[in-house]
């Protein structure tokens, strides 16, 4: 379980989350909309770690993320991540690039870490591009690469920031549909997202963020078909 | 006239092989240069990049120094500075130690554009897998980052081998200095000038050539 407990975040004087107060559930998925700077994705950053925070608590299954004592390493292995650009380590082909990980943080023999690879590649579609390099695959082959990447470490939550936003609107289809299958397999996932169709779809919950603060929370058709905050649903009538 | 004696002697075989080992030492002091100052390069432009403010401060004022007061100068300097605080250095060590640092401050500054280049988004994605700071830096920015600016690096070796030149002020015999001695024998610059020249660039189109196979082999 991931429990977030009176986050306050700060970027100089910018105050970015104001007090966010949120629970994820194993094998719940939870969609997070809003427009751009409503500190949506410093929300996923602060969750692995990957942000300072100023005041309050992440808490992964039990460990206090931003604890000095916690070994943040391993933690980070219980949480794999999807950004917007998908990363991909160009020296390294799809394979190694999903076996790196696993061999050199998880320390699993060279085989291991190549089978581990092998499967989620497969996994996510690209098993006939093994041993091609970042360079030769398209957008949406690259991200659902870099969600094979996170897979391999196989983690127990699944954070997604943005990953369809950067990609040409011809691909945004394939990585969803990856995104989906993930759902539907059980995976615990926390998707923030500009595709509201995705959103209503597949997601248990859908919480909208405004100027740092989570205005709302709940089932998708409490948030898409009866909004309780004016600001929700300002932004949904313009992204329909 | 043939009974009197001559100052000057004809260009013969054996000073190509004079200038041979000469080339040699030219090879030698420019390999430790090179060599010793990507390392100190690395480290010095690995801490510019990752402590901006405190190694700026330190580090990239000695280094800005380094890189803008010209080499003749500062090898003259040296040379004359060291057997003041009581080191006994020969023209080869004191030649190498400039060099060295010299070739330090240019790399430096190619090694912290080549971290540059990975980026913070790439960074980020590396540490995200659980990699420990250096495990990212070993496994991502280098290897990364190497290939970005691998092409300065080479600019930076090439000019380093002709900069060696320099090192002959000091009175070490390299290659330039024994064209020096030669053309003042022979008093036939345009010929000793052009072999140096063609062993500068024996010395030189090996790297380039090898660098560009490199750089194809990466790219493919």
């Amino acid at each position: 379980m991931i429990e977030i407990k009176q986050l306050h975040k700060y970027f100089g004087a910018l105050h970015v989350l104001q007090g966010i107060d949120l629970n994820v559930s194993k094998g719940e998925v939870l969609s997070i909309i809003g427009s751009s700077g409503s500190g949506k994705s410093t929300l996923l950053y602060c969750i692995n770690g990957l942000e300072e925070i100023q005041k309050g608590q992440v808490v992964v299954d039990g460990t206090t993320v931003h604890d000095k004592k916690t070994d943040i390493n391993k933690l980070r292995q219980r949480l794999g991540m999807v950004f917007q650009q998908w990363n991909s380590f160009p020296h390294l082909t799809a394979l190694e690039n999903v076996a790196l990980a696993p061999k050199i943080v998880k320390k699993v023999s060279r085989d291991q870490a190549k089978s581990i690879a092998e499967k989620q590649l497969k996994h996510v579609g690209l098993g006939d591009k093994l041993d091609v390099y970042p360079s030769a695959l398209s957008g949406g082959q690259q991200q659902r690469l870099a969600i094979a990447r996170a897979l391999a470490m196989e983690p127990e939550y699944m954070l997604f920031d943005e990953a369809t936003s950067a990609l040409d609107p011809e691909l945004v289809g394939e990585v969803l549909d990856t995104m989906r299958l993930l759902a539907e397999e059980g995976m615990t996932m926390i998707c923030v997202t500009h595709e509201m169709g995705f959103a209503r779809d597949v997601s248990d919950r859908v919480a909208y963020f405004h100027q740092g603060v989570m205005e709302e929370v709940g089932p998708p058709e409490q948030i898409f078909g009866a909004p309780q905050s004016v600001h929700t649903q300002k932004f949904l009538a313009n992204v329909r | 006239m043939s009974n009197s004696a001559s100052f000057f002697s004809d260009f013969q075989i054996s000073d190509l092989l004079f200038l041979g080992e000469a080339a040699g030492r030219t090879l030698g002091i420019s390999t430790v240069s090179i060599t010793i100052g990507t390392a100190l390069g690395c480290v010095f432009g690995w801490a510019l990049q990752e402590s901006k403010w405190f190694a700026q401060a330190t580090i990239g004022t000695i280094l800005d120094i380094f890189r803008s007061v010209p080499l003749i100068i500062q090898l003259i300097l040296f040379y004359n500075f060291f057997p003041i605080i009581g080191w006994k250095m020969g023209p080869f060590a004191a030649g190498a130690f400039v060099l060295s640092i010299y070739t330090a401050a240019l790399v430096a500054n190619v090694v912290r554009g080549g971290i540059d280049a990975v980026g913070t988004p790439m960074r980020r994605a590396a540490r995200s897998l659980g990699m420990s700071y250096w495990q990212d830096l070993r496994y991502v920015v280098w290897p990364i980052g190497l290939r970005a600016v691998f092409p300065s690096w080479v600019g930076v070796a090439l000019s380093v081998i002709k900069d060696s030149a320099l090192v002959s002020v000091l009175g070490y015999l390299e290659l330039l200095r024994a064209s020096q001695i030669l053309i003042t024998r022979t008093q036939e610059p345009f010929i000793i000038l052009a072999c140096a020249g063609a062993f500068y660039f024996a010395l030189s189109y090996p790297l380039s050539k090898y660098s560009k196979k490199l750089e194809e082999g990466w790219a493919s």
